[in-house]
């Protein structure tokens, strides 16, 4: 990799009580990069991000901008440039888009959230039509525009993007990627955790494949799209070792987990296969 | 036998006590069984159920002023004249008062948030605090004295000995009543507030009934106190029932630990005991008089609810749980008990549930739409989908959480659209949730009797005297079969928080169909499951069918649905986008697209 | 009743009604924004109360040990937590900015001639003491359970309060007080005689509802504070911290609650556990507000202070009883609107 590091995740560890979620996981990503983590349901990937974003508290070391964050809160790490778009984008409902908007450059100073505002309107013109609407009120595409917006107003360096393609139609979807391909374009580096294997492979520079919380494979996005590990892995196959042989319930290996998390679901909710203790 | 030996122990106690305590030691006893009464009630209300008061000290006031009235006032209003003179009038008075007063303010509060209650008693114990000081036929604020002494079948109650023995027995007897209430159907009910109100609504329980039950036994048992209190002290003025003697009470209730009914008899002995250590000590300490002893209580309640939120009774008690031996297994009694009533069965391949155009939006995000389907006696019908695909929006259509947009749901030939899910539990609809919500401190048993609520009858009254002992064993009978039946027999007596993931989704299961249901909702039951748990999850599942049940499972795990289900149904955005036998469905292009997604 | 009486009725109810909307809508911003129901927020008008008599009477000023007391548990509270956090042992800059605030206060109040001075530097330096107790109470107290069930919070608000009263009858003693007002004018409008102090309780109240008003619907960190209510983790995502966001508001309502003291310490004899029936009052306002709207708990705490008031004249004795069993109709009111049940949050 030629590209300085922006974020380096070394041995990172998340334990819910006894279960381990995520376990000595090592990532990177490069300044301008974007980078992807495809897995399973429950292999560890929204523990990841949010452990890295300080959300849960993880043994091991996250340094960004060559900065260990271990000291910072959430909203420092926000104000270092580090930024997560969850999973259940976390709008404010009650409010309009703009305010949202605004929130989300809360840390910066009126001008520059202006100048900030009419850059993501220029970005997201449906958001600009919007303006004055209540965020509860939006469709689930117009939703993950303004979460992404509202992200990008606090001038991120790392965007972190927790499944942006849930539960939009493919027309979205696409569009969604777009994006993505153009804020790389801007500077800012993108971690992106897809259930959307195919879309996330095809706009990535390179990826991780998570499997019951540890990194099972990784390499350049393009290699691994043609890597059958991948599809075995990722589609349930490489899994099923560990699950217990394939039998009338699993009569077709083709078809299988997809690889998103349950809503609002932590690890204590929903072990991982054959990592749950019994006492 | 515990039991037994335990109720020995403590008549013994209190039998000997009056004999080896000096006066003021009596004094004292008598006022921590005064409290302890009160706290009790809280303890039902507040650890048990999950509501709180701060106006409790109001009820012990009414009840004392009542006793006070009937044995003081020598001109009585002509409704009250037949009462006079006899302390049962004063104690019939004082209880009917409370349980009116409760009745309203319970009427008022329960359907709302959970904090309105509390705020609700602190006005309403502001209130009857005020009353007492300046009603005049109350005797203003100083009060009305010259009760006589108490005298019961001929016994007078003249000294404190005499006091302490009844006190303490009134005290035993309520003990003994709330263990009995807490061991039954009813009981349950209370208890399962805790456990989310949908939850306990999806089994048939009325919340606000509940509710009520917990209120008006811990008014009652305030009443009681009160009644106990002016025959003790045989003088009563306005200053110990005035908010600030409520809120003592409450921290009686959570320093003893709010869950469990010993506390009570703990909490109100350490608080008495220490306020009045505190009340000699600290003044001498400050070197000034001042009420000190309340900033201590009011730290110690702070410290106390940061670090152990459920008292120190519960802390105690679960450090001797881990050292303890598991319990033997409770003897399986029931076994001989007749079994309940079953509801008709549909015939098989019946339509029991039939769905059309449903369409639910939020705002602007249309979360169904225009989705038909219907469900056969006797056959098991798979929802599965993407993430986001809306199938958990769908599901709280069908289970009566939630009111859709447009579209008709008729259950068992009724109209159900937007129904209550008390009502769908009525006509034979059982659910398990994605989030396993079970009573974590109750017995894998008790979990699962709950779902046979609707299958009982007998009501408070019963429980506390266990007249419903024939009933009870046939619940428990039942709750017993219905966990055999998911092969979790060995486990009844264990918390149910302690069970693996695994057997908590089996024990939902279990006291889903103790419910005697036609039609069984299952929540995403595989998620989370290990492989060989999802095997024998698929097992119960294809068991079911064939005793004719009519099962709908929601999920997103394909591998597990797809060697159960005998048709499968596929949601994405909101919509159906596929529908037939599993082979047919998997060769769906629609299908892969929605599950490997689109190429970008 | 003439139209005199009336008259002078309603003004009465119309100036403690204003500082009952204040502290009302302090109660609801508290509450919205942390869900807690700050019972204690009485406690900032007594002893606000209390520390301006005392400074009139020139008797020492005793607040800056609860204040010190305060700052210690809040340091010790914060080296812990970052030790737990395996952090290094830091105390975090807001507690920093608070015990220098609450030293410097205490500093002014022990060293001005403060008895000599005039009204308003007596209320600036007695606001400048109650404001941090706001802050402090909400780091040791209820921030580190800020994400328990609100049963708990409500819990802990109780006991703060009655640890307070407590500590109030320590520092201030059992007598009560009343302060010297503002100014001794009294107009004549038509039948009715005003009095310049109630002229002033109901402007500054006014002034306070619309910059509230203004602060929380239109500045950027009033709704910063309210999205903090809305979604937690989405605030903590933007770069809003929960537990300044608590400080805030709690600072906010302290403020309030010492305006309001100061402003009525003048008309009513304020006691050590005085506090607690005037901020009920004011919690009676926002719940006929229903606890969520600003403009309806304003209304509500003026319907509160004009029912008390007339009720002083009709049933003397009985006013408390009537001001707090006017909360069961509301309730009633609002429980028939509801068809379901609330689930709890």
């Amino acid at each position: 990799m030629t590209t300085p590091l922006l974020l380096e995740v070394r041995g990172l560890s998340v334990a819910y009580g006894q279960v381990e979620a995520v376990s000595d996981v090592s990532i990177a990503v490069g300044a301008g990069e974007i980078v992807t983590v495809i897995g399973r349901n429950g292999a560890g990937k929204t523990t990841l991000l949010s452990a890295i974003m300080g959300i849960l508290p993880s043994r091991g070391a996250v340094r960004f901008a060559g900065e260990a964050v271990a000291p910072f809160a959430i909203g420092e790490r926000v104000g270092r440039g580090l930024c997560l778009v969850p999973e259940h984008r976390a709008l404010f409902g009650s409010m309009t888009v703009a305010d949202n908007l605004a929130l989300g450059a809360f840390r910066h100073g009126a001008d520059e959230r202006r100048a900030s505002q009419d850059e993501m309107f220029a970005l997201f013109p449906r958001l600009a039509e919007r303006r004055s609407q209540l965020a509860a009120t939006l469709s689930g595409g117009e939703r993950q525009m303004l979460a992404l917006a509202r992200a990008l107003m606090g001038r991120p360096r790392l965007l972190m993007l927790d499944e942006p393609s849930l539960g939009l139609a493919p027309l979205i979807v696409r569009d969604v990627f777009r994006i993505v391909a153009e804020l790389r374009e801007r500077g800012v580096a993108i971690l992106l955790v897809e259930q959307n294997a195919r879309a996330a492979l095809a706009v990535a520079d390179r990826a991780y494949v998570l499997e019951l919380g540890r990194v099972a494979l990784e390499g350049p996005a393009a290699e691994l799209a043609r890597d059958p590990r991948v599809a075995a892995s990722y589609l349930g196959i490489g899994g099923r070792h560990r699950d217990g042989p394939p039998d009338a319930l699993n009569p077709t290996p083709r078809m299988s987990y997809t690889a998103s998390e349950p809503p609002g679901a932590g690890p204590t909710a929903t072990p991982r296969p054959g990592e749950d203790k019994r006492p | 036998m515990r039991r037994l030996s335990l109720a020995a122990a403590a008549i013994a106690a209190v039998g000997v006590a009056p004999l080896l305590l000096t006066p003021f030691q009596v004094t004292l006893a008598n006022n921590i069984g005064i409290a302890a009464l009160v706290t009790l009630g809280l303890v039902l209300l507040t650890g048990i159920a999950g509501l709180t008061s701060f106006g409790q000290a109001a009820f012990v006031g009414i009840g004392a002023y009542a006793a006070a009235y009937l044995a003081t006032v020598v001109e009585l209003p002509p409704a009250l004249a037949w009462l006079g003179g006899s302390p049962w009038g004063g104690l019939a008075l004082g209880l009917a008062l409370a349980l009116a007063v409760a009745v309203v303010l319970g009427a008022v509060t329960f359907r709302l948030a959970g904090h309105y209650l509390p705020l609700g008693t602190i006005a309403w114990g502001l209130a009857i605090a005020f009353l007492f000081g300046t009603a005049d036929s109350l005797g203003g604020y100083t009060g009305l004295s010259g009760i006589p002494v108490l005298s019961l079948f001929g016994v007078r109650f003249d000294s404190g000995g005499r006091l302490l023995w009844l006190i303490w027995a009134v005290l035993l007897a309520a003990l003994l009543v709330t263990a009995n209430l807490l061991d039954s159907r009813q009981g349950r009910a209370i208890r399962a507030l805790k456990g989310g109100q949908l939850m306990a609504r999806s089994m048939g329980i009325d919340v606000v009934r509940a509710k009520m039950a917990a209120f008006l036994i811990a008014a009652a048992f305030a009443a009681i106190a009160g009644w106990l209190y002016a025959y003790t002290q045989r003088f009563v003025s306005p200053a110990p029932f005035s908010l600030g003697a409520g809120i003592e009470y409450l921290f009686m209730a959570l320093i003893g630990g709010a869950a469990s009914i010993w506390g009570a008899v703990v909490g109100a002995a350490v608080f008495i005991l220490s306020k009045e250590w505190l009340q000699d000590l600290l003044p001498h300490l400050a070197g000034r008089t001042g009420n000190f002893e309340a900033v201590v209580f009011g730290l110690l309640v702070i410290v106390l609810m940061q670090h152990m939120p459920d008292g120190i009774a519960s802390a105690v008690r679960r450090a001797a749980r881990r050292a303890r031996r598991p319990r033997p297994p409770s003897p399986a009694a029931g076994d001989t008990a007749a079994p309940l009533p079953m509801r008709a069965k549909p015939r098989p391949g019946e339509v029991i549930l039939d769905a059309r155009g449903i369409t639910r939006r939020f705002g602007g995000l249309l979360a169904n739409d225009d989705v038909s389907l219907s469900v056969r006696a006797g056959e098991v019908l798979a929802v599965i989908g993407p993430n986001g695909a809306g199938k958990s929006t769908l599901f709280n259509q069908l289970s009566g959480v939630d009111r859709p947009t447009a579209g008709t749901i008729v259950f068992r030939g009724q109209l159900a659209a937007g129904s209550s899910p008390r009502a769908m539990a009525r006509h034979g609809l059982a659910r398990t949730f994605q989030h396993v919500r079970l009573l974590p401190e109750l017995t894998v048993l008790e979990n699962a009797a709950i779902g046979a609520h609707l299958r009982g009858r007998k009501g408070l009254v019963a429980a506390m005297l266990r007249l419903d002992r024939r009933e009870e064993a046939q619940l428990l009978a039942e709750a017993r079969r219905q966990l055999a039946r998911v092969g979790l027999a060995a486990r009844c007596d264990d918390r149910a928080g302690s069970l693996p993931l695994g057997q908590q989704r089996l024990l939902e299961i279990a006291r889903a169909v103790a419910a005697d249901p036609c039609l069984l909702l299952l929540d995403e039951p595989a998620a989370g499951l290990r492989f060989e748990e999802k095997q024998e999850l698929a097992g119960l599942i294809d068991r079911l069918r064939c005793d004719g049940m009519a099962v709908l499972l929601v999920e997103h795990d394909m591998d597990f649905v797809m060697g159960l289900a005998d048709r499968v149904f596929v949601m994405d955005f909101g919509r159906e986008i596929a529908h037939g036998r599993p082979a047919d469905v998997q060769a769906d292009p629609a299908v892969l697209e929605a599950y490997l997604g689109a190429d970008a | 009743m003439n139209l005199q009486v009336a008259m002078l009725l309603g003004q009465s109810g119309i100036t403690s009604g204003a500082v009952y909307a204040l502290l009302a809508l302090a109660i609801l911003l508290v509450f919205s924004v942390t869900r807690i129901l700050l019972i204690p927020q009485g406690e900032f008008v007594s002893f606000a109360a209390l520390t301006m008599a005392a400074m009139q009477e020139g008797r020492p000023v005793r607040l800056g040990w609860l204040l010190g007391a305060l700052c210690l548990a809040a340091v010790a509270m914060d080296l812990i937590a970052s030790v737990r956090a395996r952090r290094r042992p830091a105390v975090s800059r807001p507690t920093l900015w608070l015990c220098a605030w609450a030293a410097a206060a205490t500093a002014l109040s022990m060293l001005l001639p403060l008895a000599a001075l005039g009204h308003a530097v007596q209320a600036l330096v007695t606001i400048a003491l109650i404001v941090p107790l706001g802050p402090l109470l909400y780091r040791v107290c209820f921030q580190p359970v800020a994400a328990a069930h609100a049963l708990v919070l409500l819990v802990i608000s109780i006991a703060a309060h009655v640890a307070l009263v407590g500590i109030a009858l320590f520092i201030f003693g059992p007598e009560g007080a009343r302060t010297e007002p503002f100014s001794d004018a009294v107009f004549t409008v038509g039948p009715a005689l005003i009095q310049s102090q109630t002229l002033w309780v109901v402007a500054v109240s006014a002034l306070l509802v619309g910059l509230l008003y203004v602060g929380f619907e239109r500045h950027l960190y009033g709704k910063a504070l309210r999205a903090t209510a809305v979604d937690r983790l989405g605030a903590e995502l933007v770069g809003i911290s929960p537990d300044l966001a608590g400080r805030v508001s709690l600072a906010v309502a302290a403020f309030i609650g010492a305006l309001s003291g100061v402003l009525i310490a003048p008309i009513i004899t304020i006691y050590f556990d005085s506090g607690f029936i005037i901020s009920l009052k004011g919690f009676v306002g926002a719940l006929i507000g229903g606890l969520a709207s600003y403009p309806l708990a304003a209304l509500g705490a003026l319907v509160v202070g004009q029912a008390e008031s007339f009720a002083t004249f009709w049933a003397s004795a009985y006013k408390e009883v009537i001001v707090f069993t006017l909360l069961i109709p509301v309730l009633l009111w609002r429980s028939l609107a509801r068809t379901g049940v609330e689930d709890e949050e």
